[in-house]
C-alpha cells in the first residue's frame, strides 16, 4: 500500500511524540511510583463502622509508619464523617476512606487527591499538606438526590 | 457538482426506514436539548425548577435522549441510507429486519423514558450500582441494545450477500466503514448486556439480593468507550468519504481510510480501564496496559487529520490557489454541507488534546468526575459529532424525503453552526476552566456550606447557562431545518454525495476485508487486556451490595 512521503513523515513524528510520551507516563508511574490510587483492600460494606480503621474516623496520629497521621473517611449518602478536620501543616498523612452505601466521589478541591469510594473497597492515598488553606471535599459522583450537598472541609493550619 | 444525469437515489422503500429512525434521533434531540438547557440554568444558580422536579431526573433524561437514543438513531438511520446508497438496495428481509430493530429500540426507548419520567429511574444514563432502578427502565435499555442488533444484522447480512455475489472484489469504502461500526458496537455492546442481563436484572427484580459493584462497572466500561467511538466513526466517514465529493475533491487514499477504521475497531475496545484509573481493586499495572493501548487510536486520527486537509489542499491547488495557506480561501464557504461538518472537525483538535489529559494515567486525578470531563465531551459528541449529523442531515434528509435544501435554509444551516460554535464556546470553556478549579460534575446548584473555593466557581456556572441558553436557540435552528426538509421544502432531487478515490490510486487489498483476521486480533486484544485483571476482580471482590433508591 502506497504512503505519501509527507503522510511518512507525520506519522513517523506523531507515533515518536507517542511513544516518548508514554515513556515519560511509564517512567512516572514505575519507577517514580506515582500510580492512581488503586488500593486493593476489600471490606463488608455492611458492617463499615465496626472495624479499624473505620470505627474511629478523622485524623489519628500514627507511629512506626511512613507517614505521621491517618486520616480516616466515612462517606454515606450524603455526607462524610468527619465533616471537618484539622491538619497541621507539613504533616504526611494517609488518606482512607470507604462508602456505607452506594459509589462516592472523594475530591479535594486545589489538590491532586481525587479518587472513587465503592461499596466493598478501601480508597487509600498518601500526600503532604505543604500549602495551609481550606480545602473543600465534594462528592463528585452522582449518589442521589443531595448529592451536591455531600462535602466536607479540610483546614491545614500551621 | 449537481450534474443533469440521473441521480443515484436510495430506495424510496429504504429511505422511509432511514426516515423513521431520524425522526426518533430528532424527536430526542429537542427534549433532551430542553432539558440540558434547564440544568444549565439550574446550576447557575438563578433558577428554580418548578412542580418539584429533580435536577438529576432532568439530568437522567438529557443523558439518555442525547448520548443514547440521538446519537444510535441517528446512526442506525444514516448506516442504513449509505449502505442502500452503496452497496444496493436492501432485500425485502433485510428491510423487515431493519424496521423489527427499529421498533425494538423505539419500544425500550419509551419503556425507559416512561420509567425516568415516573421518578423510578433516575439513575443517569450510566445507571451504575447499586443505585437501583425500576426493572423496566433496565428492560426498555436491554431492548434498545438488542434492538440495534438485529439492525446491524441486517446491514451485515446484506454485505455479506454482495461479498458472496461479488468474490474478489473491494467493497465501497462507505458500506466497509459502516460494517466496521457496526461490528464495534455489536463486540462493545456485549459487555453492557453482560451486566444488564446477568447482574442488574436479576437484582432489580429481586431474584438475587446483592451485586458486584466492580465487575459492573468494568463491564459498563468495557461498553462505555467503544460506545464514544461508535458515536464518532460515521462523522469520520462524513469526513473522509462524503466531504471530499461536497467540495468538488477527491478522497486521498481509499487504503488508508479503510486501515484508520480497522485500528479503530482494533483499539478502542481494550481500554475501558482508563474510565476507572481512580479506582480501588484495580491493579495499577494493568491501568497502564490498558492506558497505552488507549493512545494507539492516536494513530488513526493523525492519519485522519492528514488525509483530511490533504484533500482540501490538493482540491484548493487544483482550482489555482497559491501559497502555503491559499487553498483555504478556494473552500467552499458558502455550502452548509461542508462548512458545518468542517467546524465539527476544527472543534475535534482541542477535543482530542482533552482526551490525552483525561486518558493519561496519572493526570487523570486532577480532572476525573470534575466539569472538565463534561466539556470535554461536549466538543467530541456534542461538536464534532453532532454538527457533522447535522451536516450530514442537510443533504440526506432532503435526498430520502425527495425535497431540496434552499438558500434561505442553506444560509440558516450556516448560521447554526455559528451560533454553536458560540455557545459551545462559553459553555464547554467555562467548563473545562471550573473541572480545573475543582468543580465536580452531575451535580446541582450548591454552596458546599459556604466554601471559598465553591464561590469560584459559580461565575463559570452562570457563563455555562449563557452558553447552554445559546446551544438551545442552536437546537431551535435545526428543527425548523429538519421539520422544513422534512415535511415543507420545495420538491427536488437532491444529491447523495460520495466520494471519488483519486486518479491512479491503487485498489484496496482485499486484507483490508479478512474479518476473521481482524475479529480476530480485536478479541485477542480484549482477552490480552481484560482476562486477568477481571479474574483478579472476581476472586477478591467483597460481600456484594444491596440496591438503594436514593432519590
Amino acid at each position: 500500500m502506497h504512503i505519501h512521503k509527507f503522510e511518512k513523515i507525520w506519522l513517523t513524528f506523531g507515533i515518536g511524540c507517542l511513544i516518548v510520551f508514554l515513556s515519560i507516563v511509564g517512567v512516572s508511574a514505575f519507577y517514580l511510583g506515582n500510580q492512581p490510587p488503586s488500593c486493593l483492600t476489600t471490606i463488608d460494606p455492611e458492617t463499615v463502622g465496626e472495624k479499624a480503621p473505620f470505627d474511629k474516623p478523622g485524623l489519628n496520629k500514627v507511629e512506626g509508619k511512613e507517614w505521621d497521621y491517618e486520616l480516616v473517611y466515612v462517606a454515606s449518602a450524603f455526607s462524610y464523617n468527619p465533616t471537618q478536620v484539622e491538619v497541621p501543616l507539613g504533616a504526611k498523612v494517609k488518606v482512607i476512606a470507604t462508602t456505607k452505601d452506594v459509589v462516592h466521589g472523594f475530591e479535594m478541591a486545589g489538590t491532586n487527591i481525587n479518587m472513587m469510594l465503592e461499596p466493598g473497597y478501601v480508597s487509600e492515598v498518601v500526600t503532604t499538606f505543604d500549602k495551609a488553606g481550606e480545602y473543600l471535599i465534594v462528592c463528585n459522583e452522582y449518589c442521589g438526590t443531595g448529592h451536591h450537598l455531600m462535602h466536607s472541609m479540610v483546614k491545614v493550619v500551621e | 457538482m449537481m450534474n443533469s444525469n440521473k441521480l443515484e437515489k436510495v430506495d424510496s422503500r429504504d429511505a422511509k426506514l432511514s426516515m423513521a429512525y431520524f425522526y426518533v434521533a430528532f424527536i430526542a434531540l429537542a427534549l433532551g436539548g430542553l432539558a440540558g438547557l434547564l440544568q444549565t440554568l439550574v446550576r447557575s444558580g438563578k433558577v428554580v425548577l418548578p412542580w418539584g422536579i429533580d435536577y438529576y431526573q432532568v439530568l437522567t433524561v438529557h443523558g439518555v435522549l442525547l448520548g443514547l437514543v440521538l446519537t444510535t438513531f441517528f446512526i442506525m438511520g444514516f448506516q442504513f441510507a449509505l449502505i442502500s446508497r452503496t452497496t444496493g438496495t436492501f432485500t425485502n428481509g433485510a428491510r423487515i429486519t431493519g424496521w423489527v430493530g427499529f421498533w425494538l429500540m423505539t419500544i425500550g426507548t419509551a419503556m425507559a423514558a416512561t420509567m425516568v419520567l415516573l421518578k423510578e429511574a433516575s439513575v443517569l444514563y450510566t445507571f451504575y450500582a447499586p443505585l437501583m432502578a425500576h426493572p423496566i427502565f433496565y428492560i426498555g435499555l436491554t431492548l434498545v441494545i438488542v434492538g440495534s442488533w438485529v439492525a446491524g444484522g441486517s446491514m451485515i447480512a446484506t454485505y455479506a450477500k454482495w461479498k458472496r455475489n461479488n468474490p474478489g472484489k473491494a467493497s465501497s469504502l462507505l458500506t466497509f466503514m459502516a460494517i466496521i461500526n457496526t461490528f464495534m458496537w455489536i463486540i462493545a455492546t456485549l459487555g453492557v448486556a453482560a451486566t444488564v442481563l446477568i447482574q442488574i436484572l436479576p437484582w432489580s427484580l429481586g431474584l438475587v439480593d446483592t451485586i458486584d459493584i466492580l465487575v459492573s462497572r468494568t463491564l459498563f466500561w468495557y461498553f462505555g468507550h467503544p460506545m464514544v467511538y461508535f458515536w464518532l466513526l460515521p462523522a469520520y466517514m462524513c469526513w473522509y468519504a462524503i466531504v471530499p465529493k461536497i467540495i468538488g475533491g477527491k478522497i486521498f487514499s481509499d487504503s488508508l481510510a479503510r486501515l484508520s477504521f480497522i485500528l479503530f475497531l482494533l483499539f478502542s475496545i481494550p481500554v475501558g480501564f482508563h474510565h476507572q484509573l481512580v479506582e480501588p481493586g484495580i491493579d495499577p499495572a494493568w491501568k497502564y496496559i490498558q492506558v497505552v493501548l488507549t493512545f494507539m487510536v492516536i494513530i488513526p486520527s493523525l492519519m485522519t487529520a492528514f488525509s483530511l486537509f490533504a484533500t482540501f489542499e490538493s482540491f484548493g491547488r487544483s482550482k489555482g490557489a497559491k501559497g502555503l495557506f491559499g487553498w483555504f480561501r478556494k473552500l467552499p464557504w458558502g455550502d452548509a454541507r461542508f462548512v458545518v461538518p468542517f467546524i465539527g472537525m476544527l472543534s475535534f483538535i482541542p477535543a482530542g488534546a482533552g482526551g490525552i489529559i483525561n486518558a493519561s494515567h496519572q493526570m487523570n486525578a486532577v480532572i476525573h468526575n470534575t466539569i472538565w470531563v463534561t466539556g470535554h465531551f461536549h466538543l467530541t459528541a456534542a461538536t464534532a459529532v453532532v454538527l457533522t449529523f447535522f451536516g450530514i442531515s442537510y443533504w440526506l434528509i432532503p435526498h430520502l424525503t425527495g425535497r431540496v435544501l434552499t438558500k434561505a435554509m442553506n444560509k440558516l444551516a450556516i448560521i447554526q453552526g455559528i451560533v454553536w460554535t458560540i455557545g459551545m464556546s462559553f459553555m464547554s470553556g467555562a467548563m473545562h476552566a471550573a473541572g480545573l478549579l475543582g468543580a465536580p460534575r452531575r451535580s446541582s446548584f450548591s454552596e458546599y456550606g459556604g466554601a471559598a473555593q465553591a464561590q469560584e466557581w459559580i461565575p463559570y456556572q452562570i457563563a455555562q447557562a449563557v452558553g447552554g441558553s445559546i446551544l438551545f436557540i442552536g437546537i431551535i435552528l435545526v428543527l425548523i431545518i429538519f421539520i422544513n426538509l422534512a415535511f415543507f421544502a420545495p420538491k427536488g432531487e437532491t444529491e447523495f454525495p460520495v466520494g471519488e478515490v483519486a486518479d491512479g490510486a491503487e485498489k484496496p487489498p482485499l486484507v483490508f476485508e479478512n474479518w476473521k483476521l481482524w475479529l480476530g486480533i480485536s478479541a485477542a486484544l480484549i482477552l490480552f487486556a481484560y482476562t486477568i485483571p477481571f479474574i483478579d476482580i472476581i476472586q477478591n471482590a467483597p460481600p456484594g451490595s444491596k440496591g438503594y433508591k436514593f432519590w
